[in-house]
């Protein structure tokens, strides 16, 4: 229930962390040559453990390695029982409680509260793609971060 | 398939220019007519005779019958099942596909089947939860969406490639549908969500029961504000309710459904709730039909084909229009035969 408490926490606040998130990002990005020394492949594990930290605190989150949490105002969408990335489903309750769980509320329902707080709400509307599986305890960050400075495998545009 | 199969009531349809398939439903909305669907209840049994007599009923009076996928997550013959007998006799279908039961490479497969067998028309549908059906036990499966499946089947038909990107030498051409639910929150942002999905691909929706036409009408103002009734075909979801105990039982049990209280509270007074029913049924299609942008109507009567054809005869939407859900000749013959 604490964890609960903190994912409608970071909603709340989803305008504030969104920035601290953007932060996050460049700086990861801007550590790019240090990845590279180090070697990507050997940062990684040590990478996803303080993640997995972090962001299981404050998000619940799953570590599904794909961070979308920007786009989903900053409610993780690996909470929802089925796994939407995309908005909510047509089963949402009365009092915006989710139809798997009715004791809690629906998570595209607080992302769409977060998504408001933040200074570009249109982010909800990108259309995620399918969840690569062979991506999970991953660090999300470091993948990130790889594919903006261009190093990875295919690019994913914006933070 | 033999050269026969190829020249029988399964037979492909040519594909006017244009249009993503050669199936009836998307001509009669393309044509700008009021289109009826309606929904064929799976049997819980291997006999195609279950399936064939309900759709005999239901043909008369729609465009295409809904093959459904598992609804409400209790097992019955798949859709995939459905479609291959109802094709085979030359009816026009909509194979709903649900994300909950199969991952994307089961998916994408038999979407190809499909259009070999002759399905015209597809539903994306994310899926109820394993929860409330028979399989409480079942694993969710939800590797998909019904945002990334509505983009996959488009990437399929319009790049003639699979989501890894491999080539597919035929794509298949089918009129891509989705779900919508106006009536469940954030009320605000389901206008948007329309807009997502026809983003991704979406051509018609078919939308949740609707028994509270103040509502819908707000959604569809929000609808035409955003333009969306003109990227889009919309059919309102309606169904006659049994008895105020049936609508008490549904709004409690099937997710995402919403019924006012002033629909039950009509239903009780009644002195045959059936029939009342039924009346509620007619007047909310022909209300639904005077909102600009609304396409068609989709009838969901759980376990009572036989009031579809009386419903759509009495609401007078067909307008003398003869409907038959059949995309070629010969669908008559085999189901007498």
């Amino acid at each position: 229930m604490i964890v609960y408490a903190a994912r409608r926490w970071a909603v709340r606040n989803a305008r504030r962390l969104d920035r601290v998130y953007r932060v996050v990002g460049n700086v990861m990005v801007g550590l790019d040559p240090l990845w590279r020394r180090l070697g990507y492949h050997r940062v990684d594990r040590p990478l996803a453990g303080v993640e997995r930290v972090l962001k299981g605190a404050l998000f619940d989150c799953r570590m599904c390695g794909q961070c979308v949490l920007g786009d989903t105002g900053m409610s993780c969408p690996m909470n929802c029982p089925k796994s939407l990335r995309n908005g909510p489903c047509g089963g949402v309750r009365e009092g915006g409680m989710c139809e798997v769980e009715p004791d809690l509320r629906c998570v595209w329902v607080e992302a769409w509260e977060g998504g408001r707080r933040m200074c570009d709400g249109e982010r909800l509307m990108r259309l995620q793609p399918p969840v690569d599986h062979g991506l999970w305890g991953r660090s999300a960050w470091l993948r990130d971060a790889r594919l903006r400075a261009g190093d990875g495998p295919g690019s994913r545009a914006g933070p | 398939m033999t050269p026969e199969a190829l020249n029988g009531p399964s037979a492909p349809l040519p594909r006017p220019p244009g249009h993503s398939s050669g199936g009836r439903l998307e001509r009669v909305l393309r044509a700008g007519r009021f289109a009826v669907t309606a929904e064929l209840n799976p049997p819980d049994s291997a006999d195609p005779r279950e399936v064939y007599d309900r759709a005999l009923v239901l043909s008369e009076v729609c465009d295409a019958i809904n093959a459904t996928d598992a609804s409400g997550a209790n097992t019955h013959m798949s859709s995939v099942g459905i479609c291959a007998l109802l094709c085979a006799a030359g009816y026009a279908v909509v194979m709903q596909i649900s994300c909950r039961d199969r991952n994307r490479i089961a998916i994408q497969g038999d979407v190809l089947g499909a259009a070999a067998m002759g399905v015209c028309n597809v539903l994306c549908l994310t899926g109820d939860g394993v929860g409330v059906g028979d399989q409480p036990g079942a694993k969710p499966v939800f590797d998909l969406d019904s945002l990334s499946l509505l983009d996959t089947i488009r990437t399929m038909r319009d790049e003639g490639r699979f989501l890894s990107g491999r080539e597919i030498t035929v794509p298949p051409r089918v009129f891509l549908g989705a779900a919508a639910n106006p009536f469940a929150p954030p009320l605000d942002f389901r206008p948007l969500r329309l807009a997502k999905k026809i983003a991704a691909g979406a051509e018609f929706v078919q939308t949740q029961y609707c028994f509270d036409m103040s509502m819908f009408r707000r959604y569809m103002a929000r609808v035409r504000e955003l333009g969306l009734h003109e990227k889009c075909f919309i059919l309102v979801g309606v169904g006659p309710l049994v008895s105020a105990r049936a609508a008490r039982w549904m709004r409690r049990h099937v997710p995402g459904v919403h019924i006012p209280d002033a629909v039950v509270a009509r239903l009780e007074g009644a002195r045959d709730q059936k029939a009342e029913g039924k009346k509620l049924c007619i007047e909310l299609i022909q209300e639904a039909r005077e909102i600009e942008g609304v396409a068609g109507v989709h009838v969901m009567a759980y376990r009572q084909e036989e009031l579809v054809s009386e419903i759509i005869a009495d609401s007078g939407v067909l307008a003398g229009r003869r409907a038959q859900s059949r995309d070629r000749r010969g669908a008559r013959s085999r189901n007498r035969s």
